[in-house]
C-alpha cells in the first residue's frame, strides 16, 4: 500500500480520542481516592475533638451524653475474634475442598452458586435467621455466641470465595511435581499448596474481619446491647458494638446535641480499627510471602 | 531384562482415543527417547507409566503396563509408592517454593524419612549425583527460585532422585531452557544413564540423537515405529517416520 493512503488526520484523531478516553479513566479512578480521603477528613474533623485516653476506656455515662465507649470497643473485638473461630476453619476447609478435592463439575458449581448467593443476601435477614436459630431454638439467648455465629455465617461466603480464588491462583504443577514424588493429596495441600496460598488466604480472612466488624444488622436481633456498664463476662452475655452504638447514639436518646460528637468519635474509632486491622493483613501477607521463599 | 513391558495400552480422554494399541519394551537402564509432533500421545504415554493421568479426571486406561513384572494398573497397587520408583521431571522446571535443600529432602520427607542426619546426607549425595553440589553447596538455605532455569530443572533432577527411584520419566526436560543449560542437562543424562532406566520425551530430534539408546517415533496417538537410535536416524523403517526426522513436517 502507499504511504500516502493512510489518511493523516486519522492519526491525529487516535491520538486525541487516546488522551479524552484516559484523561477520562484517570479521572474516575482519582476521584474516587478523594471520596475516599473526604470521608475520612470528615469523621476525624468532627470526631477528633472527643477522642481521649477516657473516651477509649471509660464506660458511657449520663444517658450516653457523656463517658466513653469502652464496652463497645471491647464488645467489636469480641465480636470479631468470636466469628473468626466459626467462618475461618469453615471457610478455608470448604474452599480446600471445593478447590482440591470436589470433582470439577455440576456438585460444585451448585455449592459455588449457593455461596454466592449467600453473600448476596441483605444483612438484615441473617440477623433475623441468626435470632430465629441461635437466639430462640438453640436457646443462646441474646449473646456474644448467638452474635459471633450469626456474623460467621455473614462471612464464611467471602472466606471461601477468597480461599478458592487462592488456591486456583495456584498453577498444577506444583501439585504435580509433589504428587510425583510420591506424596499424597493431603501432603501436596499441606507442605506446598497451602503455604503459598496463605498470604492471599490471609488478606481474605482479614477483608472478612473487617466486614464483620462494621455490621450492624446481624447483631441487632442476636447480640447488642443498647447500654451496658460493665464488660462481657462470658460469650453467653450481651455485648456492645461499635457500629451498633453509633446507630443508638445518633438515632435516639436524651440529648442529640451533646451525643453527635460522641457519635463522631465512635465512627472515627472504628475506621482506626479497620484501618488498623488492614495494616495488620499487609503484614502478615508480607510475612508469610518471605517465608514461602518464593523469589 | 526388561525393566517396562507395555502391552497393548489404550488411552481415552473422555471419547477422545488418544493412544491406540501401543506396546514396548524398555530394557534396564537404558535410555528411550520418545518423539513425534505436538499432540501424538507421547507425554501420555510417559505420564502412564508413574500414573500421573490419574489425576486427569475422565480418562481411562486400557491393556497392561508392567514395571520390574509387575502390572502397575492392577487393583491394590499403591500409587505412591509406585511414583516413589518412578521418579518425574517436567517440562519446565517446577521447583517448590521452599529453600533448596528443602526442595530435594522433600520427597523424603514426605515419604516418613525424619532422621535429620540422614536426609542431610541423602541431600547432599542427590545434589552431587545430580551435578549441582558444587553450584548450590553454598546457598542451600535460599530459595529454588534464585537459581536460573537449568540450575532449577537440575534441582528437579536432584528432587526425583532423592527417593532412590529406578526409573526416571523426563517430559521434554530441556524445552524451557537454553542451549548451554540444555547440554548440561543432557550430559547429566549420560551420567544417571548408569543407574537408571530412563525415558524422555522431546521435541528436540538431535536431543533424542545425542542421548537414547533406542528411539520410539508417535503419531496420531499410535506408535509409527520403535528401534535403535542410530537405525530410526539413518534408516528409518517407516516413511512417516522419516519424513519427521527430517523435517518435512510437524
Amino acid at each position: 500500500m502507499e504511504k500516502n493512503k493512510f489518511p493523516e488526520s486519522y492519526e491525529r484523531r487516535k491520538r486525541r480520542s487516546q488522551k479524552i478516553a484516559f484523561g477520562i479513566f484517570s479521572l474516575f479512578s482519582y476521584s474516587i481516592v478523594a471520596i475516599l480521603f473526604a470521608i475520612l477528613g470528615f469523621i476525624v474533623y468532627k470526631g477528633i475533638g472527643v477522642i481521649n485516653w477516657d473516651f477509649l476506656t471509660t464506660e458511657p455515662t449520663e444517658g450516653m451524653t457523656s463517658g466513653g465507649i469502652w464496652p463497645a470497643i471491647v464488645g467489636t473485638f469480641y465480636l470479631m475474634f468470636g466469628s473468626a473461630i466459626f467462618a475461618f476453619p469453615i471457610g478455608v476447609m470448604s474452599g480446600i475442598y471445593m478447590n482440591e478435592y470436589a470433582p470439577k463439575g455440576k456438585v460444585v458449581r451448585f455449592i459455588r452458586v449457593m455461596t454466592n448467593n449467600l453473600s448476596g443476601i441483605p444483612s438484615i435477614v441473617f440477623g433475623l435467621f441468626g435470632m430465629t436459630l441461635f437466639v430462640n431454638y438453640l436457646g443462646f439467648g441474646d449473646s456474644i455466641l448467638a452474635g459471633s455465629l450469626t456474623l460467621g455465617l455473614l462471612c464464611v461466603p467471602l472466606v471461601i470465595r477468597t480461599t478458592e480464588e487462592a488456591l486456583k491462583a495456584i498453577p498444577d504443577t506444583f501439585r504435580e511435581g509433589s504428587r510425583a514424588l510420591g506424596a499424597t493429596k493431603l501432603q501436596t495441600i499441606r507442605r506446598v499448596i497451602l503455604p503459598i496460598a496463605t498470604p492471599n488466604i490471609i488478606t481474605g480472612l482479614i477483608l472478612a474481619l473487617g466486614r464483620v466488624s462494621g455490621e450492624t444488622a446481624p447483631i441487632l436481633f442476636t447480640c447488642a446491647a443498647y447500654f451496658l456498664p460493665k464488660l462481657p463476662s462470658s460469650a453467653l452475655d450481651q455485648c456492645m458494638a461499635l457500629p451498633y452504638h453509633l446507630y443508638v447514639i445518633s438515632t435516639s436518646g436524651t440529648n442529640m446535641e451533646a451525643q453527635l460528637p460522641i457519635a463522631y468519635g465512635t465512627a472515627l474509632v472504628l475506621i482506626v480499627i479497620i484501618l488498623i486491622v488492614n495494616l495488620i493483613a499487609n503484614a502478615l501477607r508480607k510475612y508469610f510471602s518471605n517465608k514461602v521463599k518464593m523469589n | 531384562m526388561n525393566k517396562i513391558d507395555v502391552k497393548d495400552v489404550n488411552f481415552y480422554y473422555g471419547d477422545f482415543h488418544a493412544l491406540k494399541g501401543v506396546s514396548m519394551q524398555i530394557k534396564e537402564k537404558s535410555v528411550v527417547a520418545f518423539i513425534g509432533p505436538s499432540g501424538c500421545g507421547k507425554s501420555t504415554f510417559l505420564r502412564l507409566f508413574n500414573r500421573m493421568n490419574d489425576l486427569i479426571p475422565n480418562t481411562r486406561m486400557e491393556g497392561q503396563i508392567l514395571i520390574d513384572n509387575e502390572d502397575i494398573y492392577a487393583k491394590g497397587v499403591p500409587v505412591d509408592e509406585l511414583r516413589k520408583n518412578v521418579g518425574m521431571v517436567f517440562q519446565r522446571p517446577n521447583p517448590f517454593p521452599k529453600t533448596i535443600f528443602e526442595n530435594v529432602a522433600y520427597g523424603l520427607r514426605v515419604n516418613g524419612i525424619k532422621d535429620n542426619e540422614f536426609i542431610r546426607h541423602r541431600v547432599e549425595e542427590t545434589l552431587k549425583g545430580a551435578a549441582l553440589w558444587d553450584e548450590v553447596k553454598d546457598k542451600l538455605k535460599e530459595s529454588a527460585f534464585a537459581l536460573s532455569g537449568g540450575q532449577q530443572q537440575r534441582l528437579c533432577i536432584a528432587r526425583a532422585m532423592a527417593v532412590s527411584p529406578s526409573i526416571l520419566l523426563m517430559d521434554e526436560p530441556a524445552s524451557a531452557l537454553d542451549p548451554i543449560s540444555t547440554a548440561k542437562v543432557e550430559e547429566l543424562i549420560h551420567e544417571l544413564k548408569k543407574d537408571y532406566t530412563i525415558v524422555i520425551v522431546t521435541h528436540n530430534m538431535q536431543q533424542a540423537a545425542r542421548v537414547s539408546d533406542k528411539t520410539a517415533y508417535f503419531y496420531l496417538g499410535e506408535m509409527i515405529e520403535f528401534d535403535e537410535t542410530k537405525k530410526i536416524f539413518t534408516n528409518p523403517a517407516q516413511i512417516s517416520t522419516q519424513n519427521y526426522i527430517t523435517g518435512r513436517f510437524g
